[in-house]
């Protein structure tokens, strides 16, 4: 049994996917808290696939893939930022279009390499088992200056989340609040970007975090259990892809998503079966 | 402890999605004062306030708040805002959201502090929700939620403050102790503006009424507020006058014990029986 579990990872690559997956699992998952709470799952999927060109792009020029996705997410958050200020259309909109704009660039830019659908394929659902060393060391710096940020303005993310009214009469700068949000979303997806994939990191972002949220209710036990999870789905959904030899991407997905269903059923109060309880004693 | 405030409006306009909502709002309320403010749906009670409070610009006048002692607060005006605005199945503690009423005195960055729990703590002991300080607040009553929002606004320690709707959708026990509450911080000398469309308690409960409807058509005494003239200014055909009492025929958002929010009040100056 113990050799089963240390095999994977007597691999020099399989130990450095542990450590992605790892780091990438519990910053999703914290910074999913946000997403959860404050129904933005449609915006991070939108910017993980608007990161795309940015990505295709470094590809060209033979730059680092982390970087160009970084200035891509940037980019594009501010840009969202941007257009749900003026208001022209609703926001849902302007991201819809945002989002397959980018994704279209993406694909035309990579459509020019010949070796085209592997590295497209590596870049829409990840490949841990290819992150180098240098990799690592990106993502990890990363991770701590998101999860550094959401520990300082815990307070202010809270209130801003809950109630963006009061955050405004207390000159909490709600607006600046959001875009914060954005920025540290665009950083997160970055961060997923080798593990998940552009086209998983919207799952990694929200399962953990709706999970958690079906058993805490307090935020800050909410991001503790969402980090749990997320770590521990990660690690089950490496085994998952080692032994069955499947993408190791989308095992950690499935996983976490196996992980909500069975919550969704069986948690203690807010879980189907609990309501359904509650309701009988009621009646 | 709070001082009292004196807030003066002057000529306040104010547009909300276009149109002008309030136009030409002049009124001061005292040191202290506790002023109803009445009048129908769409009348501008909740757009008066988000005023107040910096939500929505001004396009006209201007909104002045004397301090009675020197040393300003950091936030003379606490806001509560109607319950629905809020969402209630967010993970968060009874003493989490009261706690957030010092946030404004904290600062970035800083984490609360010893004395900001005593002031939470008193909070939840004066709206007498000192037992529910670590339940979420998904599972509260409308009456409950209704306190802790109460709680909040005291624990930012406010010179004014504003209750959008406080006594809709609540029962009447929720109701006697809100009305209590409003009498201690008279005492204190704490300036409160009441919104709310239960022209009775209005009538019977508080010193001052503003009248609104789109503009203000009367500030005063109750007495002098509620004549016919005036009432029919402001609800229009809404208003009955039958056998020398007004019956405002107001549909919706009104209390379960209220009858679909028919509220009545003696007419001709008439006091309370």
């Amino acid at each position: 049994m113990i050799h089963w579990l240390t095999e994977p990872f007597t691999l020099q690559f399989m130990q450095r996917a542990l450590v992605a997956s790892l780091i990438v699992g519990v910053v999703c998952s914290v910074l999913g808290c946000f997403v959860v709470l404050r129904a933005m799952a449609f915006l991070g999927d939108a910017l993980a696939h608007a990161i795309l060109p940015g990505v295709a792009v470094a590809y060209l020029l033979g730059a680092n893939l982390l970087v160009g996705a970084l200035v891509a997410a940037l980019v594009v958050a501010a840009g969202i930022g941007l257009f749900s200020r003026r208001g022209g259309v609703k926001e849902d909109t302007a991201i819809g279009i945002l989002f397959a704009a980018a994704l279209a660039l993406g694909v035309v830019l990579m459509s020019t390499v010949r070796s085209y659908a592997t590295d497209l394929t590596h870049i829409l659902f990840g490949n841990v088992l290819g992150v180098s060393a240098g990799d690592l060391w990106v993502t990890g710096a990363l991770a701590v200056g998101v999860l550094a940020t959401v520990v300082l303005l815990y307070k202010e993310l809270l209130l801003a989340s809950f109630d963006p009214v009061l955050a405004h009469t207390l000159k909490r700068r709600p607006e600046l609040l959001r875009f914060v949000m954005l920025m540290l979303l665009a950083l997160t997806v970055v961060v997923s970007l080798q593990t998940v994939g552009v086209g998983l990191v919207a799952a990694m972002l929200v399962t953990p975090a709706a999970t958690a949220y079906l058993l805490t209710h307090r935020l800050s036990s909410m991001m503790l259990v969402a980090a749990a999870i997320g770590a521990a789905c990660s690690v089950a959904g490496l085994y998952l892809s080692y032994y069955l030899n499947v993408a190791s991407g989308a095992a950690v997905v499935l996983t976490a998503t196996v992980l909500f269903l069975g919550t969704f059923v069986a948690a203690p109060r807010r879980g189907v079966l609990a309501r359904r309880a509650t309701k009988r004693r009621a009646a | 402890m709070s001082a009292g405030a004196c807030l003066s409006l002057t000529s306040v306009t104010v547009a909300y999605g276009g149109r002008a909502a309030l136009e030409q709002v002049t009124m001061d309320v005292p040191h202290g004062g506790q002023v109803a403010v009445v009048g129908p749906n769409g009348a501008g009670k909740s757009t008066l306030f988000k005023a107040l409070v910096g939500l929505l610009p001004l396009r006209g006048g201007s909104i002045e708040l004397r301090d009675r002692d020197a040393e300003a607060p950091a936030e003379p005006i606490a806001y509560v805002p109607q319950r629905e605005e809020i969402d209630w199945s967010f993970p968060v503690t009874v003493s989490d959201v009261v706690m957030m009423g010092r946030y404004g005195r904290l600062g970035w960055l800083r984490r609360p502090q010893a004395a900001d729990r005593e002031v939470v703590a008193r909070s939840l002991e004066e709206l007498a929700i000192a037992d529910l300080a670590s339940r979420p607040v998904g599972g509260l009553s409308g009456g409950q939620q209704q306190r802790v929002f109460l709680a909040r606004a005291l624990a930012q320690e406010p010179h004014v403050l504003l209750l959008d709707e406080p006594f809709t959708g609540v029962d009447v026990s929720v109701k006697e102790a809100l009305l209590d509450l409003l009498e201690r911080l008279r005492r204190r000398g704490i300036t409160v503006l009441v919104s709310t469309h239960d022209m009775q308690t209005a009538q019977q409960r508080f010193e001052l009424v503003a009248l609104l409807n789109g503009r203000l058509i009367a500030y005063g005494p109750p007495p002098a507020v509620f004549t016919p003239e005036h009432i029919s200014a402001a609800f229009g055909g809404q208003a009955l006058f039958l056998e020398g009492m007004v019956v405002i025929d107001e549909c919706c958002p009104g209390p379960p014990e209220d009858e679909h929010g028919h509220g009545s009040l003696p007419g001709d100056h008439g006091g309370p029986s």
